[in-house]
């Protein structure tokens, strides 16, 4: 155990604070979502320019071609969070497409798509889940059938975030029929200007419209816009669900929960008593502390681990499950700490801290079932993780 | 920055647990529980063998110059194999708290008693920790009277070592009343200890930091322990589950025991991380220590209880049984909850060290 940072990362922190001092002011607000607009473009071609965006990603693709360095990538979330300044655009193209493509697409769809997803240009969603096919996507059944040099594809897809602005798709489509379900799979890559798709906002309990629902009707997509090759569209798709993964669950996120429910425990009353004098309120707020710590200092052996290329197998499978968990908890216990209150929402008076709470709440417990659901992760703990059988098939 | 074990660490560790895997086999705590067959007299010559006694004695004493971490290591080894050992207060609290004597030649004299082995230790903190019925110390030149409960490593000490007010004293164990305690643990029984006007070595009188720092090292110690039983029973259940057949399947392929034992390992690995940090702050970060030896305690004390039960749970009735000794990791978790506080206790502490109790 070391944790203090060599010289070279103290010299880094101190770069990327000057950094954002020197730009801050050309930066777009937090609460500033529009990632089309000109601010946002610029800001991310300054953040890729300085290595704080796209980071790693190799320069002839238009990224800045450091090495990885877990730690640095810490610092610069660190040094982000500190000065309130947003860091580079996110979503399911940059996160999880980019790897993708790295990795298994042909040198053209590279060189045609990598550097327009980083700098922001084109914006993508992921056509994955369907209303048959969710824990077990493998089930899909939107199917893709040559006609000329095209596929045709036609089905529905569901749970697809940002669909209503993406310029492309990532889509998985089945497109041999007569093969087992995981090697009949097709990965493919289209435009949603393509004639055939039809998109519906799909209201959820939060009161917004954060997925939505994708028709395809006989939409034409070239054979080439295909990653990989027929049938090996599991494959394809399993690389960028490990990226997914490997993105949720930020610890230093959830200290600082914790920290905001002592406040707010400081700051309600009931009966004239502050709810932090309340002993069972306090045993709770302690027990949620011991497991955010547990989780922080989990994260810190991930961050050494992946540097130094150490097994850390447990440690990472866990991260999904308990961290969306102990963030719906959290979530849970704010809305407890404020009584009545807790149950306001929307724009009503007397909100406390702009009804985040409810919607954390209602949002945390969609992230515990998106991305892998809380029974998926357990299956994957159980196997991967403690080597325990697969559940046997039913006889046909 | 590194957040994990060095490789002599790692060594360390693997050295020990090979050691017990062996040495401190069930079946042989069973032999020698039921008739002293001198296995207690074999594992303390072999953990002396591997270093454990000096490993928290300064190098200028003869010692290693181990942290607590390394200790940390070591507590988590014998929890694993359940070893019936003095450990916790022979050496690794009785070196801390030589190493908060002021007078320098009564310290070196010490350290030599522990690193060659000429006295034996045992420490009783529980009035540091909440003085229980008739308990309290006092203490009139050196002249120690009243009660001291639950004191660590007792069997087997020569002397017992005990914090009074601003002191800290060294009394023969040969002056207590013993009242000898059978705990739900039979490898850690337990005593309360009566003095009436004992003639004591006052080592200390400017003691009270060191106590308190003695108290999160024993928290941070147990909560090792626990940590090494319940991740032992969390791989007894695993196997297990491969192995029973019900309904024509191992029961390890029925979702309802995978999502058991995944629940019961994502409560636990985490754990690992937070006892590595709760011990080497206690070195390194000495600010964080009283929070986090508290929070790692009262953690593993929720999840050390939680593993007991399920394990238990998932070897069915023989779980139950004394035939595969599982208990014996059940009581030892059991016991490790309530010593020198339980997590209630604790999340108090750490709320009110918090600023947030008025």
């Amino acid at each position: 155990m070391n944790l203090e940072l060599s010289e070279e990362y103290g010299v880094f922190r101190q770069e990327v604070s000057d950094f954002l001092e020197a730009h801050k002011h050309i930066a777009p607000a937090r609460s500033d979502r529009n990632i089309r607009s000109d601010i946002w473009l610029n800001w991310q071609k300054c953040l890729i320019e300085h290595g704080y965006a796209a980071r790693t990603i190799p320069k002839e693709y238009g990224g800045y071609g450091a090495s990885p360095d877990p730690l640095k990538a810490r610092i610069i979330a660190e040094e982000f969070a500190r000065a309130r300044v947003p860091g580079g655009i996110s979503g399911q193209g940059i996160n999880m497409l980019v790897p993708t493509l790295l990795e298994l697409g042909t040198e053209e769809q590279k060189q045609k798509y990598i550097a327009k997803t980083l700098s922001g240009e084109i914006l993508w969603c992921q056509g994955y889940s369907e209303p048959g096919a969710g824990s077990d996507l493998a089930s899909l059944k939107t199917s893709a059938v040559v006609d000329g040099d095209d596929f045709v594809v036609n089905g529905q897809k569901i749970w697809t975030s940002t669909a209503q602005y993406a310029d492309m798709i990532f889509c998985l489509v089945r497109t041999e029929p007569d093969a087992p379900k995981h090697k009949g799979i097709s990965y493919l890559l289209f435009s949603m200007d393509t004639p055939g798709i039809d998109v519906r906002p799909l209201m959820t309990m939060t009161g917004r419209a954060e997925f939505n629902e994708v028709f395809f009707t006989d939409v034409r997509v070239p054979m080439h816009q295909i990653v990989g090759q027929r049938g090996e569209g599991w494959m394809v798709a399993n690389a960028t669900l490990t990226h997914e993964r490997g993105m949720l669950g930020d610890p230093d996120a959830a200290v600082n929960r914790v920290n905001a429910i002592a406040e707010l425990m400081q700051e309600e009353t009931v009966d004239g008593d502050r709810i932090m004098d309340n002993p069972v309120f306090r045993d709770r707020l302690m027990d949620l502390q011991s497991q955010v710590f547990a989780m922080k200092f989990n994260g810190m052996r991930l961050t050494t681990a992946s540097t130094h290329k150490q097994n850390a197998t447990m440690a990472k499978l866990i991260v999904k499950l308990q961290g969306c968990e102990l963030n719906h908890q959290l979530a849970g216990f704010a809305i407890d700490v404020m009584g009545e209150y807790g149950a306001l929402f929307g724009k009503s008076p007397y909100l406390r801290d702009n009804g985040i709470w409810q919607t954390q709440y209602m949002f945390d417990l969609g992230l515990i079932i998106g991305g892998g659901s809380a029974q998926i992760q357990k299956n994957i703990i159980s196997e991967w993780g403690l080597g325990m059988p697969r559940e046997p098939k039913p006889a046909k | 920055m590194y957040f994990g074990l060095s490789q002599d660490q790692q060594m360390l560790q693997e050295t020990v647990l090979r050691y017990l895997e062996k040495a401190s086999d069930l079946g042989l705590i069973r032999q020698h529980l039921e008739k002293d067959t001198g296995l207690l007299q074999d594992l303390e010559a072999g953990i002396s063998d591997l270093g454990l006694p000096l490993m928290l004695v300064p190098e200028v004493y003869g010692g290693l110059g181990m942290g607590l971490l390394e200790a940390s290591l070591m507590q988590t080894a014998l929890g694993r194999y359940v070893t019936p050992v003095a450990f916790t207060g022979r050496y690794v609290l009785s070196a801390l708290a030589f190493q908060g004597i002021e007078d320098e030649d009564k310290r070196a004299a010490y350290m030599g008693d522990l690193a060659n082995q000429t006295k034996q230790f045992a420490i009783g903190l529980t009035e540091q920790t909440g003085a229980r019925e008739g308990s309290g110390l006092s203490l009139a030149g050196d002249l120690l009277s009243g009660r001291a409960s639950f004191v660590l490593d007792f069997h087997g000490a020569t002397h017992v070592l005990l914090p009074v007010g601003d002191h800290l004293i060294c009394v023969d164990a040969g002056q207590a009343n013993v009242c000898e305690l059978e705990t739900i643990d039979a490898t850690r029984n337990m005593v309360i200890l009566d003095f009436e006007n004992a003639q004591v070595d006052v080592l200390s009188s400017q003691f009270r930091a060191t106590t308190a720092r003695l108290v999160d090292a024993g928290r941070v110690l147990l909560a090792a322990d626990s940590f090494g039983a319940a991740e032992m029973m969390l791989e007894k259940a695993v196997a297990y589950s491969k192995e029973r057949k019900q309904f024509d399947r191992v029961i390890g392929s029925f979702q309802a025991v995978k999502h058991m034992c995944a629940e019961m390992a994502a409560n636990l690995e985490p754990c690992r991380s937070f006892l590595w940090y709760a011990a080497y702050a206690f070195d390194a970060v000495p600010e964080e220590a009283p929070l986090m030896s508290r929070l790692v305690k009262a953690r593993l004390a929720d999840v050390g209880r939680d593993i007991a039960r399920g394990t238990t749970e998932v070897h069915g009735g023989m779980g139950f049984t004394d035939l595969l000794g599982l208990h014996y990791w059940f009581k030892r978790i059991g016991l490790n909850r309530q010593l020198l506080g339980g997590p209630v206790k604790l999340r108090e502490e750490a709320a009110q060290l918090q600023g947030w109790v008025v």
